[in-house]
């Protein structure tokens, strides 16, 4: 019991700022280095990898895809919790970490739309249709380039937050939205070969290259949001410092 | 070379662009931040909760 509390107690540590930068700091060396290693292995086994007997070499752009894709979904999903975060606790931590993921998430979907546009060209014969799945997905698209305006539109953080916050739950109801569209509706986009009742439906000498690709980009999702919450974290410093700078050169005016 | 290759490295060639970009951004942002945060700090100017912490010990 005690075990658990303390080890409850140095997460919950983890929320004070200086304390975050002093774990970051401490960790994002090691998660770079995992995460070109893994990146380096998943492209390894990409090039290694048969051709599919439909998809022929197209297949290759689905190791790249499908991550982007889960990705896109992923961090929306951290944002929401994030977005919990600054409501039910107004920590600031949770509304740095929201801020800092959404361009992360914008570049993954924006990323997800191209490459599958890149894939459905030769295999559906267009480059893009209105169904039910992209659509949802573009629609997620323009929900991180709203979120991103708005956390950029006000200058006090402390304003900017709730409103993100809001924004970014109601929002939330696009992510089942988006894992589902391709069982209630009929569309041109495959339904879920990997996480599915049953089990995968893909061949082992696709899958692996597929699932290492995603752990490596899933850990550089998590090192560069790491990396962009300490730049967070320290903008709000330096303009907390050049407030103080100014109200003491203003004090020293007035004597 | 397969009549597909040219998709395949299209997407790759992509991904490698917009997630340098990315990369590139996020360490100009932390240089830029850095830089301002030690400017701040060689003039003498401390956050309140600092000298507060200074004042305590």
């Amino acid at each position: 019991m005690s075990e658990t509390v303390s080890r409850t107690g140095r997460w919950v540590d983890l929320a004070n700022p200086t304390k975050f930068l002093n774990f970051a700091g401490a960790v994002l060396p090691w998660l770079g280095v995992v995460t070109v290693l893994v990146l380096l292995a998943g492209l390894w086994m990409t090039v290694q990898a048969p051709d599919d007997y439909q998809q022929g070499s197209t297949v290759k752009i689905m190791f790249i895809h499908v991550p982007f894709a889960w990705l896109s979904m992923m961090c929306y999903t951290i944002m929401s919790l994030s977005a919990l975060g600054t409501l039910v606790w107004r920590h600031p931590l949770a509304d740095v970490s929201a801020k800092a993921a959404a361009p992360i998430g914008a570049a993954f979907t924006a990323l997800a739309l191209i490459t599958g546009s890149l894939w459905g060209r030769p295999m559906w014969g267009t480059w893009w249709v209105w169904d039910a799945r992209l659509t949802s997905v573009f629609v997620l698209f323009l929900m991180y380039l709203g979120i991103i305006a708005l956390t950029r539109a006000m200058d006090d953080p402390a304003k900017s937050a709730r409103a993100t916050a809001i924004l970014t739950l109601v929002g939330f109801i696009n992510i089942p939205i988006i894992k589902f569209s391709v069982d209630w509706w009929n569309t041109l986009h495959q339904p879920a070969s990997v996480f599915r009742m049953g089990g995968p439906t893909i061949d082992p000498s696709l899958l692996w290259p597929l699932l290492i690709m995603a752990v490596g980009f899933t850990l550089l999702f998590f090192t560069l949001h790491m990396m962009a919450m300490r730049n967070e974290i320290w903008r709000r410093r330096v303009v907390a410092m050049r407030r103080i700078a100014a109200r003491s050169a203003e004090r020293r005016g007035t004597r | 070379m397969t009549a597909h290759t040219a998709f395949v490295l299209a997407s790759y060639g992509t991904s490698v662009v917009v997630l340098a970009a990315l990369i590139g951004w996020i360490f100009i942002d932390q240089r830029v931040q850095r830089r301002a945060l030690q400017e701040l700090e060689t003039r003498g100017i401390r956050r309140r909760s600092e000298v507060q912490a200074d004042n305590a010990s």
